[in-house]
């Protein structure tokens, strides 16, 4: 039977080659067929999870979430010290200084990644805003929100942190960070279906030993991971209990 | 839990309240009219037992409310009780989370220094195996303009 893997589709685009390199690693020392499957966006990759037809996932928070809580996957490890964070940046030279000066009706330009719009939602709330009184610009990609801002589409935008700092400095310098997010503790998780819970302990073996061999270093430096850490299952219920909490 | 003294407030001028918690446990605390900023992006995270007993504590938490992480640990959750917040309101939490559901609202925090920070604070039963096995809170930046809605509201519920 050939496994199907697949890598939320958050991942910066530079790391796609990185992740077949991970693939064929992880096909060679766990002994098995693994087929790595990238979707375009979010809804694609719902469609997938809704099927059924997923093995082992690289995935955000909210799918990890979803997956754990609704259809009973395993978690088996986080990237090392690489948690999900978000920034709101305004034009450089606009009147938005912080969060604060946004006013009803603000336009906003976000992505679907769903943790990122949770984490920013979050932090425009001390404005009074919420879903009901903002305008969602939906863009396919954080230089596409970056623009909608610089052009003045938009008057924020929200981005994940670690993709907003490799912007290049001439986007960057355009843009004022109003708030960056440091809650440290909302990260992707490596998750397998309860059906292939009996490669649980292989597979955790495999990732963690990575780091200690030239070529899975290498894997791991073209995925943009330092490491894997091991995910328990409270570690993962911990971290779902937190994000419920957030969308209270 | 001790009382607090003077000495907590470091120089401060502090308003003498003994509060009775909802288990019959009275303490004596001093209230400073001083409130501390919440940290921009920051999210204030804690678990309970499910008696409301701390087992967990964020660095933001020790930082916000001015103990140490090992005087927090096996603390109840009341230590950061504030005068100003009426009865009613942690009622109304315990009833909901109790029920396996989530609780939100803002709440007027007490400091170790007897100052004050203001959140937003959301509240989920940790459910394992159909149980409830501990509580986790979660604590964001708050609106002003709520904070000012709820101040009033408060005084009517005292």
């Amino acid at each position: 039977m050939t496994l199907t893997f697949t890598v939320s589709p958050d991942f910066n685009t530079k790391y796609l080659p990185g992740w077949f390199v991970v693939n064929t690693l992880l096909q060679r020392q766990l002994g098995e067929g693994i087929h790595l499957e990238t979707f375009d966006d979010f809804d694609a990759l719902h469609a997938a999870m809704r099927a059924d037809q997923i093995d082992l996932i690289y995935a955000n928070p909210f799918d990890a979430a979803r997956l754990v809580r609704d259809h009973g996957f395993i978690a088996v490890a986080r990237p090392h010290q690489r948690p999900d964070e978000a920034i709101i940046a305004a034009r450089a030279d606009g009147a938005i200084h912080a969060v604060e000066d946004l006013r009803p009706g603000a336009r906003i330009a976000s992505t679907d990644n769903p943790d990122v719009h949770m984490m920013s939602m979050i932090m425009i709330e001390p404005a009074d805003l919420d879903a009901t009184n903002v305008a969602i610009q939906l863009r396919p990609n954080y230089v596409l929100v970056a623009k909608s801002v610089l052009t003045g589409e938009a008057d924020v935008g929200f981005f994940l942190a670690e993709t907003f700092d490799e912007l290049s400095a001439t986007v960057r310098n355009q843009l004022r960070v109003l708030v960056r997010s440091q809650i440290y503790v909302i990260s992707h998780a490596f998750l397998i279906h309860p059906r292939i819970g009996d490669r649980f302990e292989a597979l955790q073996r495999v990732l963690l030993g990575m780091v200690n061999d030239p070529k899975g270093r290498a894997a791991l430096d073209d995925v943009g991971i330092q490491a894997w850490d091991p995910m328990d299952q409270e570690e993962v219920e911990f971290m779902i209990d937190l994000m419920v909490a957030l969308t209270a | 839990m001790r009382d607090m003294t003077l000495d907590d407030l470091h120089g401060d001028v502090g308003v003498e309240h003994t509060l009775t918690y909802a288990d019959g446990f009275r303490r004596r605390i001093y209230a400073v009219e001083r409130e501390v900023p919440f940290p921009e992006g920051r999210l204030i995270v804690s678990r309970t037992d499910p008696a409301g007993i701390i087992t967990h504590a964020n660095e933001s938490f020790v930082a916000m409310s001015g103990f140490s992480l090992d005087e927090l640990i096996g603390e109840q959750h009341y230590i950061l009780r504030h005068p100003a917040m009426p009865a009613v309101a942690f009622k109304g939490l315990w009833d909901t989370i109790n029920q396996g559901q989530k609780w939100h609202g803002y709440v007027k925090n007490l400091r170790k220094d007897g100052a004050y920070y203001w959140v937003h604070a959301s509240v989920v039963p940790n459910i394992r195996n159909g149980r409830i096995v501990g509580f986790t809170s979660v604590r964001r930046k708050p609106s002003r303009s709520k904070v000012a809605e709820c101040t009033e509201l408060y005084k009517t519920l005292m």
